[in-house]
């Protein structure tokens, strides 16, 4: 089959500095053919690298990648709109591009004639419009409004319109932009059963997204695009876990990266003030904030008995910060007691990104009698099943007496990412399933591109 | 480049309906709407007439009678010119969204500023005839036929100019700045509120360098002195002048074509 889409070796250089130095002359500016030929390479940067990539007629292609792997720059070579500044992108038959909707709205005047010259502008002709008018403005949901002028429309009518307008342009190939985060859920539905609908008919699509589900559902070869190279391509759900998995690792070094600072920042904050050589008076060196639930990150406590170090590991031991929902968790802390003790207590805590303490418990309240302690080791607090929704979680972990006079508190110190594919809300899931009698039935997973209750796997 | 300009004829439909746009989208909002195309004209030229013969009365010679009349002949052309250029040095910046975000050929914006103020040119044309039955100034028939001519040779030299200030004030922004001043000094440059025989004999030179100059005296020639169109060789000439400025005009456009999405 022939390729709708064959881009080869397309790399694209922008200007770092938008207006710092420009043509030095106009004879400048008229004879050299390429804009940043004579910047140095400090000055300039590479949104894309070498990328190339064929799209077969009647294809679905997703492209996926952080923010700034330069996606979009690849859309808009695509579209024509930028020229690549080497390679070469070769389109067949009509584009649409879905990148800004309602580009060359006038607001001054009506939605009608703005259906008329915005598909006009789109590469309709006027009889092509005139034909497919009362669908475009049944697709956008406008009928009572479409003869009011555009600024009056809301930002997502606007925007609906915009949609309506380019996806009726009927096009051979159509590339969108993440446009499809514009109307309600049903709008939404709707703009997807439009793809299916080109799907069917054998058209192309160019999908650039940050919705992996969409990608994986959606579509039928996909491109991971890391700072502006190729980093994989082929099938969807291949090369989203390997980017899923990616993005976790760097999310882990993030967090990691964060907690080390946190870490250090409350040792030296608290190393001068609760030192060891003043055990008798260390509530007044170290106070501990007076609203427990209420403190932000710290590190407090006479350190009598210390909490050396706190690791969270996964299932397999390994040390990480990432955790599907549902995963094992053990958080070890180690401890070391200056002399031999008998009154200890080691608490731990989970509080949400609100703040909120969604758990929170200890050794005494876990009724585990203190006995005796002394010299070096470690406590461990193992989850077997972290049943919490996706989001950022705080831990708190400390060591204090059965009084709470802390020995050494450390307030939110330690930070997890709890991932989960369903996006379900709230902060506890507890295992559950839905059962039905009657005559209810739910579609398969899969089937359609309708978000159904229970299509997720994780 | 001419595969470009050949593209332009593929455009006849958008360009159309650009203008038409900017037409009604205009004066939308505003009470009096499309009258404004005629009253406008009109007040400049009251104002002009006030300063010209109330203020200073002496200060155009007997020849230029009616004065009001002569000075709608030149005032009525050049504003379709400077509107054109002023609003063409805007048009790719306000208009980024297209440039940026849509396959758009970019020329069009331009080129539909000029058009539009052609329309509104056109539009002031009823008040000069009106004028002209007013002051009965009878119209010679062979002469109008030049009107069409001078049109054409106007258009031209406008648009390409509006080209070059279109590309250029993408890379140049003061472009849009100077541009009001500059356009000033031209104003007075060209034989519009004095007829060429005031300027001082030593300074014709310069004047006759300004294009404008012959389109103003042609526009004056047909439309207000009584005789034969004796501007004509002029008229001829200029018309190379603005094909050469079209051509460059385009030549510059395509050349930074690419560098506007960019840069807008």
């Amino acid at each position: 089959m022939k390729n709708a889409i064959d881009a080869v070796n397309v790399t694209k250089v922008y200007r770092k500095y938008a207006r710092k130095k420009q043509f030095a002359t106009l004879k400048s500016a008229l004879l050299s053919g390429s804009l940043v030929s004579e910047l140095r390479p400090d000055e300039t940067f590479e949104a894309l690298r070498g990328v190339s990539f064929s799209v077969p007629k009647g294809c679905t292609y997703g492209v996926v990648g952080r923010n700034g792997s330069g996606k979009s720059t690849l859309l808009k070579c695509v579209a024509g709109i930028t020229k690549p500044t080497t390679g070469s992108v070769f389109v067949d038959g009509r584009i649409s591009a879905l990148i800004e909707l309602g580009a060359g709205f006038h607001p001054e005047i009506s939605g009608r004639e703005n259906v008329f010259i915005n598909g006009i502008m789109l590469g309709l002709t006027k009889k092509e419009i005139q034909k497919r008018f009362d669908e475009i403005v049944e697709f956008a949901e406008l009928k009572d409004f479409i003869d009011a002028p555009v600024k009056t429309y809301s930002s997502g009518m606007y925007m609906r319109l915009g949609f309506a307008v380019a996806i009726h342009v009927d096009p051979d190939v159509l590339l969108v932009d993440e446009v499809l985060a514009v109307g309600d859920q049903g709008f939404t539905v709707k703009c997807l059963d439009k793809f299916a609908e080109f799907r069917r008919r054998n058209r192309t699509i160019l999908l650039v997204t940050h919705s992996l589900d969409l990608v994986e559902k959606f579509c039928d070869q996909a491109l991971w695009l890391d700072r502006g190279k190729t980093h994989g391509e082929g099938d969807p759900k291949r090369v989203i876990a390997a980017y899923l998995v990616n993005v976790e690792k760097a999310e882990e070094q993030q967090l990691a990266k964060e907690e080390a600072v946190r870490v250090a920042h409350a040792a030296t904050e608290s190393q001068p003030t609760a030192d060891e050589q003043q055990p008798h008076n260390p509530v007044e060196t170290a106070e501990a904030p007076p609203d427990m639930f209420k403190a932000t990150e710290g590190r407090w406590g006479s350190r009598e008995l210390e909490v050396t170090s706190v690791t969270i590991v996964d299932g397999a031991g390994t040390p990480s910060h990432v955790f599907q929902s549902g995963d094992p968790l053990t958080v070890r802390i180690g401890f070391r007691a200056h002399a031999p003790m008998r009154d200890f207590v080691f608490g731990f805590g989970i509080f949400n990104g609100d703040g909120v303490c969604c758990y929170g418990t200890n050794t005494n309240i876990d009724e585990l009698e203190p006995d005796r302690l002394s010299g070096e080791g470690e406590v461990r607090f193992v989850i077997d099943r972290l049943d919490l929704v996706e989001g950022t979680y705080k831990f708190d972990v400390a060591a204090h007496k059965l009084d709470g006079y802390p020995y050494d508190y450390h307030r939110q110190l330690y930070t997890i990412r709890v991932k989960a594919r369903r996006k379900d809300v709230g902060i506890y899931r507890p295992p559950h399933r839905w059962e039905v009698t009657g005559q209810v039935t739910f579609r398969e997973p899969g089937s359609g591109f309708k978000r159904s209750t229970d299509d997720a796997q994780d | 480049m001419f595969h470009h300009l050949r593209a332009l004829l593929k455009y006849r439909g958008l360009i159309q309906t650009l203008v038409a746009r900017d037409l009604t989208a205009r004066y939308r909002g505003s009470v009096l709407g499309f009258f404004w195309s005629f009253f406008n004209p009109l007040l400049l030229m009251a104002v002009y007439t006030f300063v010209f013969t109330v203020i200073m009365p002496g200060a155009h010679p007997a020849d230029i009678q009616p004065y009001g009349l002569f000075f709608f002949c030149g005032i009525l052309p050049w504003t379709w010119f400077s509107s054109s250029l002023t609003e063409s040095a805007n048009v790719l910046i306000s208009g980024g969204n297209l440039i940026k975000k849509v396959l758009f050929p970019a020329e069009v914006l331009p080129i539909v500023s000029v058009l539009a103020n052609l329309a509104h040119f056109i539009l002031g044309l009823p008040i000069l005839a009106v004028l002209l039955v007013y002051y009965q100034r009878p119209l010679d028939p062979v002469e109008l036929l030049w009107f069409p001519v001078i049109l054409v040779v106007q258009f031209f030299f406008t648009t390409g100019l509006a080209l070059l200030l279109a590309a250029l004030t993408v890379h140049f922004r003061d472009i849009k700045d100077i541009l009001a001043n500059l356009l000033t000094l031209w104003f007075f440059s060209t034989p519009i509120i004095y007829s060429m025989q005031m300027a001082p004999e030593g300074y014709r030179w310069v004047l006759n360098l300004n294009p404008m100059t012959h389109l103003a005296i042609s526009y004056q020639e047909v439309l207000f002195h009584v005789g034969p169109h004796g501007h004509w060789k002029w008229l001829l000439a200029m018309g190379g002048v603005s094909i050469v400025v079209f051509l460059a005009g385009y030549f510059v456009f395509d050349r930074l074509r690419d560098s506007f999405a960019e840069e807008v």
